[in-house]
């Protein structure tokens, strides 16, 4: 059998042009969703059939243009410069033709092959919008195609006539436009230069080239002056002129004038006979219904409130469930093997280690498939462009975007959510350093996990003002977010803020396979990569903690004490203890006293071996500098647990304070014993609450931010800045309180 | 035909792009969705605080912040 022809295809097209509705009709659940390498921009790749052959269909980043300034332009180029695909299918909104064309005309000047899908053609009909395709394609001089990606109507013609484009292969043909006197000259005398130079020839038409360097292209004219330094500083004087000469004439800039031109030109070719547009529908009609109310002056903030309410409500209320049977789960599954198993390192290697690093994995799932289900839902029907419309004046103030609100949210904005999905939510920003400003200040929120801490120390040391003070915590951490990302967006990620405009789109239903793609893809994404760091890092920890142990000697101290107290007991309560079954009756009381000894002296074991672990020895040299925020060695090596997930802070004080190792969520008198500690005080309560709320997120946080902004770097900055953010802050909170005279 | 700068637009009046004098990214992204010399759009509204401003221009809704509008100067009718 011979093997099937295999064509690679590029999908290319706007934002909210229905290309991944399409791309997933066509590829249905065959695709992989990776990265570009280096950045964290999707790349997305699908396999399908069509006409005896494979085509391979790779799904370019949505963008309006292919200049360089973002990272989806430069990627969507790129691909389409170095990786050749055979054709590039431009899906285009038939409803808003003139602006989609834009990037059509582009890709034409390229020269790559191109067939357009009129997408959403129904949608245009029902504006009262009639497009004549044959006319279209005939004037474009390249296939048009209509369709409606919801439906899937069209797909087959579509892939059809892409794949016998691909075998036809033709050569690359770049389309030319005139942009009229001042440019034209310049680009057919710099095209001729090119051309005789065989200037980057071998990859992208002269001209092209030509263009690319009168707009001021960055990437281009840099990867021209490495290869032909001579040339490229010659193409950029006769730029040079043009510019200067049209600035002289006309005011303007040759960029602009070669923007003007292809909109004249796409005027031109829809000119007369290819839309038709009756008077009698009103277009957009329900849309903008719609939006009169969601985004009314008055209601529409409300409406706002309410919605991100019933995110947070849906993400975190209804992920409860599952997230309950995984923890039952992972605990039966911990349980097998702590029974299967023989005592020693490899019982707590597997449990305390595997098992739980496993499982603090998964615990992460649910909450994500719903945080991404409930966005993916608001961005596909587009309410989550008019969120960012609506707040994007507060949040600006601070560096940030109008879409930070929703990872704020997710992380607990409204106490009580996850950094985790939370930093996964930023993909829908699409401004660079917005987007790395919010997903590094998102983890100051108030997560779930911080709240059983808070809540513990808040009922031991302001018990009558309980609400008050978590309401405090809330405004504390929405203060501390904004003007940290507002510090970051003045020094590290300084830089203007990155345009804003943005399309607000037609309200659509989005299409519930499409939501169930999205959703399943970026979860997985999840599981394979942050996952395996997790986990990694979840052992670490287990070692840090159970190594290297208590020395033999003092060991031999605690099973003496544990004989001593044995031998006290009578015989048949002895026999009950080695079995481990309580006596009916009245020996019950007394075997109860002696288990009660017998597990005090293992909880003193514990916290001697905490102690000389290298956790323990850490957060005891730590001590000389943890004196300025009020924390002993005890609460220093639980804060250093707590980077492995914020909930185990209070199991290892509970340990550090030989209260037994309780497990999560399990109340123990952690508090009662705190509050009745002499070297307590409720401002050292209020200087560890600061300190939990703003120090290093923890480990899934963290490389969930490694694998969302792309780099190590702002991993590692995450743990060391904000660690040293709040431990300013606490030293302030503590010193400041004694010299107030409260503590 | 007076000349003024988008921000002064009020909403639902109509205008048409006479000039985009921003350069560099910005200018590039306005010019990219569309904004254009010669292109006729209406302003549709403001944000809840009065910034940014949404216009309907070729069809389509767009947004932008005050700061980015004052780039952009605009045929209009009459001033409001």
């Amino acid at each position: 059998m011979s093997k099937a022809p295999e064509h690679l295809i590029a999908l290319a097209g706007n934002p909210n042009c229905g290309k991944t509705t399409l791309f997933n009709a066509m590829t249905g659940a065959r695709q992989h969703v990776g990265n570009y390498p280096g950045i964290t921009v999707e790349k997305k790749e699908g396999i399908c059939h069509a006409n005896g052959s494979l085509v391979r269909l790779v799904d370019l980043p949505g963008t309006y243009s292919l200049t360089a300034y973002s990272m989806e332009e430069i990627v969507a180029r790129d691909f389409l410069v170095q990786d050749r695909p055979r054709a590039v299918i431009n899906i285009v909104d038939a409803s808003n033709l003139e602006r989609n064309l834009y990037l059509t005309i582009q890709l034409m000047e390229l020269g790559i092959p191109v067939l357009v899908a009129l997408n959403m053609i129904d949608m245009a009909a029902s504006r009262g919008m009639e497009i004549n395709s044959g006319e279209l394609s005939r004037r474009l001089r390249v296939p048009v195609i209509p369709t409606v990606a919801r439906t899937g109507n069209g797909k087959d013609e579509l892939l059809g006539a892409a794949v016998d484009l691909a075998e036809e292969n033709p050569a690359w043909e770049p389309l030319h436009i005139s942009y009229g006197p001042d440019i034209d000259p310049a680009l057919d005398r710099m095209e001729r230069e090119i051309v005789a130079a065989k200037f980057l020839t071998g990859f992208i038409p002269a001209r092209w080239t030509a263009l690319k360097y009168l707009e001021l292209d960055e990437e281009v004219i840099k990867k021209g002056r490495g290869i032909d330094p001579r040339l490229s500083a010659k193409l950029e004087e006769t730029g040079e002129q043009v510019s200067q000469h049209l600035q002289k004439t006309l005011d303007s800039y040759p960029e602009a004038i070669i923007a003007d031109h292809r909109y004249g030109f796409i005027a031109a070719l829809l000119k007369e006979g290819v839309v038709k547009q009756s008077q009698k529908a009103d277009r957009l009609f329900f849309s903008d219904q719609l939006d009169r109310v969601l985004t009314n002056r008055f209601l529409g903030p409300v409406i706002m409130m309410l919605i991100l309410y019933g995110v947070y409500q849906f993400t975190f209320t209804y992920s409860k469930i599952p997230v309950g049977w995984m923890e039952a789960g992972f605990a039966a599954l911990g349980n097998l093997a702590d029974s299967a198993l023989p005592e020693g390192p490899l019982k707590s290697l597997v449990v305390s280690g595997i098992i739980n690093g496993v499982g603090g994995v998964l615990g992460f799932v649910p909450l994500i498939v719903f945080m991404f289900l409930a966005i993916a839902f608001l961005e596909d029907t587009g309410y989550l462009a008019r969120v960012a419309y609506m707040l994007d004046r507060v949040f600006r103030t601070f560096g940030l975007h109008g879409s930070s609100v929703m990872a704020y949210i997710i992380s607990g904005g409204i106490a009580g959510g996850c950094a985790v999905p939370g930093v996964l939510a930023t993909r829908t920003l699409r401004s660079p350093r917005e987007r790395l400003a919010t997903l590094l200040t998102a983890p100051f929120m108030n997560c779930g996990a911080k709240l059983p801490v808070f809540a513990m120390l808040i009922a031991a040391f302001f018990a009558a003002k309980e609400p008050q003070v978590m309401f405090l915590l809330t405004i504390l951490s929405w203060t501390a977010a904004l003007l940290i990302a507002k510090l970051i967006r003045s020094t590290i990620l300084r830089g203007p803020s990155t345009p804003f405009l943005l399309e607000l789109p037609p309200y659509r239903l989005p299409t519930f396979k499409g939501l169930l793609i999205h959703t399943w893809e970026r979860t997985w994404q999840y599981i394979r990569k942050a996952g395996t760091v997790i986990l990694a890092i979840s052992i670490l920890f287990w070692a840090l903690m159970s190594f290297p142990g208590l020395p033999e000697i003092e060991k031999r101290i605690y099973d003496q004490e544990r004989s001593s107290i044995m031998a006290e007991a009578p015989e048949q309560i002895r026999k009950d203890l080695v079995e481990g079954k309580a006596p009916a009756g009245g020996a019950g009381k007394e075997f109860e006293a002696y288990r009660v000894r017998l597990q005090e002296v293992d909880f003193e074991e514990a916290q001697a071996a905490l102690r000389n672990s290298i956790a323990g020895r850490i957060g005891t040299a730590l001590t000389s500098v943890t004196k300025l925020t009020g924390f002993d060695w005890r609460t220093n090596v639980a804060l250093l647990s707590g980077f492995a997930a914020k909930e185990i802070i209070i199991s290892t004080m509970g340990t550090a304070y030989s209260l037994g190792r309780s497990k999560r969520g399990e109340d123990i008198p952690l508090g009662e014993r705190l509050a009745r500690d002499p070297g307590w005080n409720p401002l050292k309560a209020f200087s560890l609450i600061v300190f939990i709320m703003l120090y290093a997120p923890c480990i899934a946080t963290i490389s969930c931010i490694i694998r969302e902004s792309g780099a190590w770097k702002w991993g590692v900055f995450s743990l060391v800045f904000n660690t040293a953010v709040a431990f300013i802050v606490s030293a302030l909170v503590y010193r400041g309180g004694i010299w107030l005279g409260l503590g | 035909m007076p000349i003024i700068p988008l921000r002064k637009m009020a909403k639902g009046q109509n205008g048409i792009v006479h000039k985009v004098s921003a350069s560099g990214e910005l200018g590039r992204r306005i010019r990219d969705m569309g904004v254009v010399p010669g292109t006729p759009f209406q302003v549709r509204g403001r944000a809840p605080l009065k910034d940014p401003v949404a216009i309907r221009i070729r069809n389509f809704t767009l947004t932008l912040r005050n700061n980015e509008s004052d780039f952009i100067e605009v045929e209009v009718d009459e001033v409001l």
